[in-house]
């Protein structure tokens, strides 16, 4: 049975979660707390218009405010999803953090713009990154319909009792957000499957009244910060298992924290994460075709970064290229630290960072194409190379 | 307030003892008020950053007798409408409704909250808001609010404050919520009735409790009581009731009390030249206007 549509990304993010949100028909239903910004305003205009069941959208007067009502419908039982974008999310940042210190499996849509002023709608990931210590389980998808199949996936990850904590699926603006392709849609029947009903083990208990959330001292906190940390290092292979589940309700794969391509007998790897990677493999099968042995390396699950399989991918190769869509002044490519501090101890590599699209700027075939050519021709690592600065 | 109420035990009730709060604290009592007129009742509580969520005391262990949901300081009325949108999709017929009751200061509802509570009471959400005022961030020590008085002394405005209190039950009226009421701790059944008019309504509830900070107010704590009540008699903090934003009802008429005497009794005030002219005058040109909403609701 094949749904096969004609979507954008924010079509398939705002069609995922509904389906989700209606599966939970059976339990407490879903709530949402809904503010627009371009440009994942379709994603929430998608949720307000779909027939739920049992469930309530609430059109509220902010992003922060969106997330108290997903924080609050979450914590008596409901399943509850928005999403966001740049200034919205840093607007939304107290409540981002509480979602995730108060374990609620929460998922949210955040389509990466860049952060302003001077004021960009572009793709920039220096958005949804600004959480990466903030205990949000963190996707980042290529393509329409690794948003669908992520955000579905997401609701599983999230509402494990394993797990419980707040999933980000992530995607570029415009160039994943507004751009149509033919996916395959999951329909009603697979959601109900895939997902059971949502079950959030803290929630309001009226023969158990407890406060949640009032004050501890620093051994409580501490001892709070450590199991969520052992949650959220449960990730990895706790996705294994949804995935697996995934592949068959829906009869096809979605991928996993990692995602490599033709990295086999590489001597060179890129590394990259979000649009940018369907690029990236077009130029690696041109430079493949006339001999060079290079590969990539596609970063989805970002938080927890799934280190060990990044290094088990790396093998032996020496040479790695890391392209950001984001940057941290003064220091560089956010993913590049990344890579560098987990291949911390893994022998002599050359670790080249390269900032392409930054701000939004496009990341067109010839740029990823220099990118390839300056990694090759390299005998050390240097300082960050930005790409796309007009000279 | 009936036989059976008094014989509620320590378990029931719904603030209880062994709670870290101030002697004479008001928001202790209005506590304790709300909880007997609640009795019957079930119901959560959202609470917002200030002495309410404090008062709760350290984890593992609470104060409180019902649900108790912290928020963020600025949230309280955004969480509790996911918690009541959960409510009434899962609401039992047959059973009596789950009432969800934000708790908030003033800093978190005349300042920091004031967006998400317009938005809130716009949306007409069916949650019962209720502010104990105590005219200052006394968590934090005394800073001023947009609720402190006029002439008060905080720890930022050490020579009193210049600006007027806002007039937030002008500004729920505004949105036209059900029904907006004062509560008074020196009128105990007057609060009870109004709690439970407010429960026989649907929709946004708003109530503001005029409530002593003896640590802030450089007050008695054995005065809290005599405070609340001559601010009723000399017309400081006027008892009445705003139904859909336009049907006003006063509760309690002042009865000639100088308002001198209020202030004479708070060292918030002392060290400042307060113009009583002035203030009698802002009280009585407050009570007038009151006194024409109520006739045009009579008339209307």
């Amino acid at each position: 049975m094949m749904n096969m549509q004609l979507v954008t990304g924010n079509h398939a993010a705002g069609h995922a979660m509904s389906l989700a949100g209606e599966a939970n028909r059976s339990a407490r239903g879903a709530v949402c707390g809904i503010y627009p910004i371009t440009p994942q305003t379709e994603i929430v205009e998608y949720v307000a218009r779909f027939p739920f069941s049992k469930g309530k959208v609430i059109p509220v007067e902010s992003e922060h405010s969106a997330m108290g009502v997903c924080i609050g419908g979450a914590l008596n039982g409901a399943r509850s999803f928005t999403a966001s974008s740049s200034n919205g999310l840093a607007y939304m940042a107290e409540n981002v953090m509480v979602a995730a210190f108060y374990r609620l499996p929460i998922v949210m849509a955040a389509v990466n713009r860049t952060l302003g002023p001077p004021w960009n709608i572009w793709a920039d990931q220096g958005d949804s990154l600004m959480f990466r210590d903030f205990a949000w389980i963190q996707f980042y998808c290529d393509t329409s319909q690794d948003v669908a199949d992520t955000s579905m996936l997401a609701f599983r990850v999230a509402e494990d009792p394993r797990i419980l904590l707040p999933v980000m699926v992530c995607m570029d603006a415009f160039i994943v957000s507004h751009t149509s392709m033919e996916i395959e849609l999951a329909t009603q029947e697979q959601a109900d499957e895939f997902l059971p009903p949502c079950e959030v083990p803290h929630c309001i208990d009226f023969n158990h009244p407890v406060t949640i959330g009032g004050m501890t001292f620093a051994q409580d906190t501490l001892t709070h910060r450590v199991d969520l940390d052992e949650a959220i290092r449960r990730v990895p292979a706790v996705l294994e298992e949804h995935r697996a589940e995934f592949r068959k309700v829906f009869g096809r794969d979605v991928a996993g924290a990692l995602e490599s391509y033709r990295t086999e007998d590489a001597d060179r790897i890129f590394v990259a994460s979000g649009s940018i990677s369907t690029t990236l493999k077009d130029l690696i099968d041109e430079w493949r075709a006339k001999g060079e042995k290079v590969g990539m390396i596609r970063i989805k699950l970002f938080r927890p970064f799934p280190c060990e399989e990044f290094v088990r991918m790396c093998g032996k190769v020496r040479k790695i290229g890391v392209l950001d869509r984001n940057y941290s002044a003064g220091t560089g490519g956010i993913f590049w630290q990344e890579v560098r501090a987990c291949m911390q101890g893994q022998g002599d590599r050359l670790i080249q960072g390269y900032l392409t699209g930054v701000t939004g700027g496009d990341v067109v075939p010839s740029t990823v194409d220099e990118v390839l050519a300056d990694l090759s021709q390299r005998s050390e690592a240097g300082e960050p190379v930005w790409k796309g600065i007009d000279q | 307030m009936n036989a059976a109420n008094l014989k509620e035990s320590e378990a029931d009730c719904l603030l209880r003892p062994g709670n870290t709060n101030c002697g004479g604290c008001g928001m202790s009592a209005g506590l304790s008020m709300l909880g007997r007129a609640l009795a019957e009742e079930t119901y959560s509580l959202v609470i917002p950053a200030c002495c309410g969520i404090v008062a709760a005391g350290a984890f593992p262990t609470t104060a409180y007798s019902v649900p108790v949901v912290a928020s963020t300081f600025g949230s309280a009325p955004a969480y509790a409408s996911g918690v009541a949108a959960v409510n009434e999709l899962n609401r039992d017929e047959a059973a009596k409704p789950k009432h969800v009751i934000c708790w908030a200061g003033d800093g978190g509802t005349y300042d920091i909250g004031i967006a998400t509570l317009s938005a809130a009471a716009e949306r007409n959400e069916n949650l019962i808001y209720i502010c104990y005022d105590n005219e200052i961030y006394g968590n934090t020590g005394g800073q001023r609010s947009s609720a402190t008085p006029t002439a008060a002394k905080t720890t930022t405005t050490p020579a009193g404050k210049h600006e007027n209190k806002k007039d937030i039950i002008g500004i729920l009226a505004a949105h036209q919520v059900p029904y907006a009421a004062t509560l008074s701790l020196a009128h105990p059944e007057d609060f009870q009735r109004k709690i439970k008019q407010a429960l026989s309504l649907n929709g946004f509830r708003f109530f503001l409790i005029h409530a002593p900070c003896p640590t802030g107010w450089k007050t008695e704590p054995s005065e809290s009581i005599e405070l609340v009540s001559l601010a009723v008699r000399s017309g400081v903090f006027p008892l009445y009731e705003v139904f859909d934003g336009v049907d006003y009802r006063i509760n309690a008429e002042p009865d000639g009390t100088d308002p001198a005497e209020y202030y004479r009794k708070q060292r918030r005030f002392s060290g400042q030249e307060i113009d009583l002219g002035k203030a009698k005058n802002s009280i009585d040109k407050r009570m007038k206007r009151l006194h024409q909403l109520a006739e045009m609701s009579k008339s209307g």
